[in-house]
């Protein structure tokens, strides 16, 4: 018989707000849930749904604004609230433990990594500096940072993203904490080193019995490491319940909605359309009376839905779901996998031609620019768009892709190699000296839509200005097709008035892609145009996306980080490391053995909120070598599972075709890649013992 | 990102409008009623401006008249609200008057300064390279020479008139408002919109001008108010040292000079010009406050 | 670090030449000024002309100019018009004057900016954060010479507790600590206003960076957060201004040692400039830039030391 444990976190009809000078901000209007003790709890929701505050609120550092004005809060049993400042200060870091996403931010730039450490358990537990040293040098350990006594006395900046996460964890656990909150704390980190933090927080997990309250807006990542999670939205917790139950068999509108958008690497654009949630959340000054998630849902019933606050139901065991007409909801289906194959095989004419596509950089030292290394960003790039198909480029930070990204747009030159836009060579050509013509036939969508818009000018003036500039027109007619472009993208008219600021993210990406349109290009360049959006938001953006360029039989170049998408997009796919193209083809044989062993890492490494698809992840050490180092052999060797010796390390590796367009730059002969790579992933690697500063190298 | 900070993300949308031209300006100046240092700020600044503006209506006597009659007892009298200086002159006109210099000469100092230092610190951040090194370096040996003697000697050397001071103070100004904006290019240059502007073939020029400058807006602005007040300082320095206008216009700071020398008999003489430059460089810098409150800088 | 002294050093030399020679071409412009000047308003245009010729002054200037760096690196500084002694004779003294007022005034400014600045940014909003702010507002307000007439009118005028000039010439009636007190009250007054109000801007701007919620969520006293982890990010800014100060403080007080007649660098130079004593002014621009970018390089050590990011 399972006894009543006392829950480690419970909260009890919380309410939390916000003080402004614009009113009061309900935040959260009434939240009860609770945390076993070593159980791990996932939270998850797009942004505004107020996960953020709740971590805040259990650690009360709300600021001066923030208030629990209804509720309690209750710690291993205890009112928060009832805690003096020496109380709080006692269980600050001892017994509830923080770890935070930005790691770069979160640690002191001007104290040495060892004693931020150190101050842990010398605040709480009055040791002296010396044990306190050997209980930082064991964690630093646990964490599997090597090399740690180097480790100790470095700053903060010295170190790469993943290494600082991990330093934030080690500060979080050293002090064995009951409950550990976990804040996004792999949001800005690269898919194959978030798959080692996560790694590591599970195997953390086994050691240290500390409960765990895991904040995400990444289902996949939630997936990977908790047993129970709640959804929320505006503030509310919509459906909770095991990981198993929620993901598999989602209940609530919303939770549906949330996984009808996900591309997953089940899914490509053949099959169907990705589904989006319309509209947007409220603000949190202005209420509304029933269910906040009404106006955006498709079983809405006005009068049940938008009266009055809805309570949560037991559905089985251990799945509450917040909604009146959870019983007469139709039965909910995985969205469809793998429709079957693109068009085959058949190769389209190129668009856009990249041959032996290299940039190097100089980065000077010394007071007149002499001296200083070079970093090769790009080595030896080919590829090819085909006209009116979606080409996707896809690795990690310092693969190049944002390299290629500018020199394909001109705002900077290639050192070697030409670039080919359907007969007129742009390669060389900096963007100053290309003809107006020329401008209009390629075109950019940027990243992020915080700055894509300049904050000074109204919606209108962007797009005719581009309109004027690319194709001449006269005002007159460029208010006319600015209304057509606002169209196109599904804004409506009056959106011209509006300024950046008055704009949603995905709003402001939409204006975005209306100018780009603007010059009617044959190539449009998509740089990351989603990694910043919320989920709900970037599936109605790539489909977007994927309709204008099917309506104007456009070449789309659309780079990015999340596999994913790729997936669900692309018709070819180039994967990059390190300034190389480690594997090129359509996108089918991409997503299907041989691999190139990266993009099998790659590939293992992409969190899935199946939780049916729990694979056998393959962990990369360490970090990519430094940029500037030159190499001799293959790029990828000096953290390659599959390397098979010296030959890796000495010579570049053979580009070997596959089949059609499909190529491996690889020294394992294919047929011996696939039977290699059908038997499973390749076992743990012994631990790099390079030392450390070969790999910080920077 | 503060918590607070986040909520901000959530509140209404058009919670701050931006810079723009028209009545959207007046609208976004609201938020300064509820600033206690801009209010008085503003009352100070507005007093002054007003007190310059209408001198010729306002002044009970001619600046530059001595009434010889009150020097024997130029203390404050019915007859002169704040008594005379030592040569029988109405404090109160010259003080007014004195006003009317100071409003005219630091305004165009502070907007010649600004003009010439954003265009300098635009080219600067925007090219880079070279043209950064040397406008820099310029900068830094402009900036780290004192002023003082160098209005000294140039004034010294070449006279000192309205012109002159105002050519002055504006080239050693420059190099601070330079580097502010310097900085914020260096920033805003690598903004997406600017690279959508590049891709559209837009000039460097329309670059800087059109999608740079005005977002520094906010930043300049408060500077500008802060350059006000310690120009406004400088001028009365450059007038107490005997190297401002000419006599016998009234100088605020020359009107100091003159009477300090008498402060154990006539301590009112050398006060009241005091106070009067003190209390509008106090009303300059309050402003500022108020500005940097409601977030001007964003 | 080597790199670091002599790139600094190096720009030190370009600097004092670059200024040396642009203050030699304003000052001597025009040869017959020079000897105008020598000889007075009342020598005929014959006399000067002679004198001209006589003082070489009708040759190139740049002859002249290498010329005069040339004595400069003999020692010979010239002779002052104005004082009628050689420069070398009266600069130094009013230097050493100076650093004086500078040296017991910069030992009260440093520790007392700090103690207000870091107290008031701590707690932003509070209410002895408005005083702090409201004070350091005015102080920084208020031009030195009013300042100076004001601290004068109440100490001097109405209670006679102090001097009303810093002459530091005899015995007489007021010892030369009295007679200092007023001018470096005044000019602590006035320079604190802007430090403080930096200081503080720099340690509101810490508060609300991540690291410091780090270190409170660690369950940290909130002294320790403040003297551990926020005053060393905050002072890096802040130490470089300080020390671009002394700058101020030696060639920047020249009004306060006219208000109390104080045998200064300042006064010294307002004098040369207004009588056009050339040889005093040439050599006293060369020592009032080298002790600003002395001090220039001072802030960028500093700088250095403070913030690892620089060193790394």
């Amino acid at each position: 018989m399972t006894d009543r444990e006392t829950p480690i976190l419970e909260f009890d009809g919380a309410r939390i707000s916000f003080f402004l000078r614009a009113g009061e901000a309900n935040v959260i209007p009434g939240l009860s849930f609770a945390i076993k003790p070593r159980e791990a709890l996932g939270l998850v929701g797009e942004s505004g749904c107020g996960k953020s505050t709740v971590a805040l609120a259990i650690m009360r550092y709300l600021g001066r604004a923030g208030r629990l004005t209804a509720g309690r809060i209750l710690f291993q049993g205890r009112d928060m609230a009832e805690l003096d400042a020496a109380g709080l200060r006692a269980v600050r870091g001892r017994r509830i433990a923080m770890i935070y996403q930005d790691p770069m931010s979160s640690l002191n730039p001007v104290m040495t990594i060892g004693r931020q450490l150190m101050e842990v358990p010398m605040i709480h537990e009055a040791i002296g500096a010396d044990e306190a040293r050997a209980r930082a040098l064991a964690m630093l350990g646990e964490v599997k940072l090597p090399d740690a006594a180097a480790i100790f006395e470095r700053y903060p900046h010295q170190l790469s993203g993943g290494q600082q996460q991990r330093i934030v964890i080690a500060m979080a656990l050293i002090a064995r904490p009951a409950l550990l909150i976990m804040d996004e704390p792999t949001t800005g980190l690269d898919v194959t080193v978030e798959a080692a933090v996560l790694d590591l927080v599970r195997e953390l997990r086994q050691r240290h019995e500390s409960a765990i309250l895991f904040i995400s807006h990444n289902l996949g990542t939630v997936a990977q490491i908790c047993d129970r999670v709640g959804v929320m939205y505006a503030g509310e917790l919509v459906e909770d319940g095991t990981v198993r139950n929620v993901f598999s068999a989602p209940r609530h509108p919303y939770t549906r909605g949330l996984l009808d958008c996900l591309p997953t690497l089940g899914r490509d654009k053949h099959s169907a359309a990705l589904r989006s949630i319309p509209g947007q959340v409220g603000s949190p000054l202005a209420r509304l009376p029933g269910c906040a998630f009404a106006p955006r849902c498709g079983f809405a019933e006005p009068g049940r839905c938008t009266t009055a606050p809805i309570a949560p139901r037991e559905l089985a065991a251990d799945h509450r779901v917040q909604c009146v007409r959870v019983a007469e909801l139709p039965e909910w289906r995985h969205p469809p996998g793998d429709g079957g194959d693109d068009r085959g095989e058949a190769t389209g004419p190129a668009a856009l031609t990249m041959r032996g596509l290299g940039k190097i950089y100089h980065q000077s030292q010394g007071v007149f620019g002499g001296g200083g290394r070079s970093i090769a960003a790009l080595r030896d790039v080919e590829l090819v768009a085909e006209r009116g198909r979606t080409l996707a480029i896809v690795g990690e930070s310092g693969c190049g892709k944002s390299t290629l990204a500018r020199i394909l747009s001109g705002l900077q030159s290639a050192s070697a190699g030409t670039v080919d836009l359907d007969g007129t060579a742009i390669g060389g050509l900096a963007i100053d000296r290309r003809t107006t013509a020329l401008k209009r036939r390629l075109q950019m969508v940027f990243q992020n839509p915080d700055s894509t818009l300049n904050p000074s000018h109204s919606v209108g003036y962007a797009i005719e200005r581009a309109l004027r500039r690319l194709k001449g027109l006269t005002a007159a007619q460029a208010r006319r097709q600015t209304g057509r472009l606002l169209d196109t993208v599904k804004l409506s008219g009056d959106f011209a008035r509006r300024r950046p600021h008055q704009l949603s993210g995905g709003q402001k990406q939409r204006v975005a892609i209306a100018r780009a349109l603007a010059g009617d290009p044959e190539i449009i360049l998509a740089d990351e145009p989603v990694s910043a959006l919320d989920v709900s938001v970037q599936a109605a953006i790539i489909n977007l996306l994927t309709e204008v360029q099917a309506a104007r039989g456009a070449t789309l170049v659309f780079i990015s980080h999340d596999l994913a998408v790729v997936r669900y997009l692309a018709d070819s796919v180039a994967v990059m490391y390190l300034g190389h193209v480690v594997e090129f083809g359509p996108a089918a044989a991409i997503f299907a053995p041989p691999w190139h062993p990266y993009t099998e890492a790659l590939l293992s490494a992409v969190p899935e909120p199946d939780p049916d698809a729990r694979r056998d992840r393959i962990v990369l050490d360490g970090a990519p070598p430094s940029a500037a180092a030159i190499q001799r052999g293959c790029p990828f060797a000096t953290r390659c599972p599959r390397k098979i010796g010296a030959i890796c390390d000495d010579t570049p590796p053979p580009e070997q075709l596959i089949a059609g367009t499909h190529r491996i730059a690889c020294h394992i002969p294919a047929a011996e890649l696939v039977a290699l790579q059908e038997a499973g992933p390749p076992s743990a690697r012994p631990a790099s013992t390079e030392p450390i500063d070969r790999v910080l190298a920077s | 990102m503060t918590v607070e900070g986040k909520i901000d993300l959530l509140a209404a949308p058009d919670r701050r409008a931006v810079p723009g031209i028209g009545f959207a300006w007046l609208r976004r100046l609201a938020p300064l009623l509820e600033s206690i240092p801009a209010m008085i700020g503003i009352a100070l600044i507005l007093f002054w401006v007003l007190g310059a503006a209408l001198a010729p209506w306002l002044a009970p006597y001619p600046p530059n008249a001595s009434d010889l009659k009150a020097l024997a007892h130029p203390t404050p009298s019915a007859a002169h609200w704040f008594g005379t200086d030592h040569l029988g002159r109405d404090i109160l006109s010259r003080v007014l008057w004195g006003a009317r210099t100071v409003l005219t000469v630091a305004p165009i100092a502070v907007l010649g300064a600004t003009a010439f230092g954003s265009l300098v610190g635009l080219c600067a951040g925007y090219y880079r390279g070279w043209i950064d090194l040397v406008i820099t370096r310029i900068s830094d040996i402009v900036l780290s020479f004192p002023v003082i003697i160098l209005y000294m000697i140039i004034l010294a050397m070449y006279g000192s008139s309205a012109i002159n001071i105002i050519a002055v103070i504006t080239l050693t100004k420059a190099p601070i408002i330079a580097r502010i904006v310097r900085g914020i290019t260096l920033e805003l240059r690598e903004r997406e919109y600017v690279a959508a502007a590049k891709m559209r073939g837009e000039s460097a020029l329309y670059i800087m001008l059109v999608e740079i400058l005005p977002n520094a807006r906010g930043p300049l602005i408060v500077e500008m108010c802060l350059r006000m007040g310690y120009t406004i300082i400088t001028i009365g320095v450059l007038g107490f040292l005997g190297i401002g206008l000419p006599p016998p216009d009234p100088d605020w700071g020359g009107m100091v000079k003159d009477t300090y020398g008498m402060m154990s008999v006539w301590p009112h003489m050398s006060l009241i010009p005091c106070a009067a430059i003190s209390s509008l460089v106090i009303g300059f810098n309050l402003l500022s406050i108020g500005l940097r409150e409601i977030g001007l800088r964003d | 670090m080597a790199r670091f002294f002599l790139k600094h050093l190096l720009f030190l030399c370009l600097t004092l030449l670059v200024v040396s020679f642009i203050v030699f071409v304003l000052t001597e412009f025009t040869p017959g000024d020079v000897a105008r000047k020598v000889l007075g308003a009342y020598a005929t245009q014959e006399q000067v002309a002679l004198l001209t010729t006589k003082m070489g002054l009708d040759r190139p200037v740049l002859v002249r100019y290498v010329e005069y760096v040339d004595h400069l690196a003999h020692g010979d500084l010239g002779y002052s018009t104005r004082f009628k002694v050689p420069v070398k004779d009266i600069i130094f003294d009013r230097l050493a004057n100076t650093g004086m007022l500078a040296a017991i005034a910069f030992a009260i400014i440093v520790p007392l900016s700090m103690l207000l600045g870091i107290a008031a940014g701590m707690r932003e909003s509070s209410r002895f954060d408005r005083a702090i702010m409201l004070f350091s507002t005015v102080t920084a307000s208020i031009p030195e010479f009013a300042m100076g007439v004001f601290l004068a009118s109440v100490f001097v005028v109405a209670l006679g507790w102090l001097p009303g000039t810093a002459t530091l010439t005899g015995g007489a009636r007021w010892s030369v600590a009295e007679q200092l007190v007023l001018p470096v009250a005044t000019i602590v007054l006035f320079d604190l206003g802007y430090l403080v109000s930096m200081i503080r801007a720099s340690m509101v701007e810490v508060m609300q960076r991540p690291y410091i919620r780090t270190a409170v969520l660690k369950g940290m006293p909130f002294r320790q957060v403040i003297v551990g982890h926020a005053l060393r990010n905050a002072m890096i800014n802040p130490v470089t201004v300080m020390l671009l100060q002394i700058n101020y403080l030696i060639t920047g007080v020249v009004v306060v040692e006219t208000v109390f007649a104080y045998p200064g660098f300042g006064r010294m130079m307002l004098e040369a400039a207004l009588y056009k004593d050339i040889a005093l002014i040439e050599v006293g621009a060369l020592v009032a830039v080298f002790v600003a970018v002395l001090t220039q390089i001072l802030g960028d050590l500093g700088y250095m030391m403070l913030d690892p990011r620089i060193r790394g």
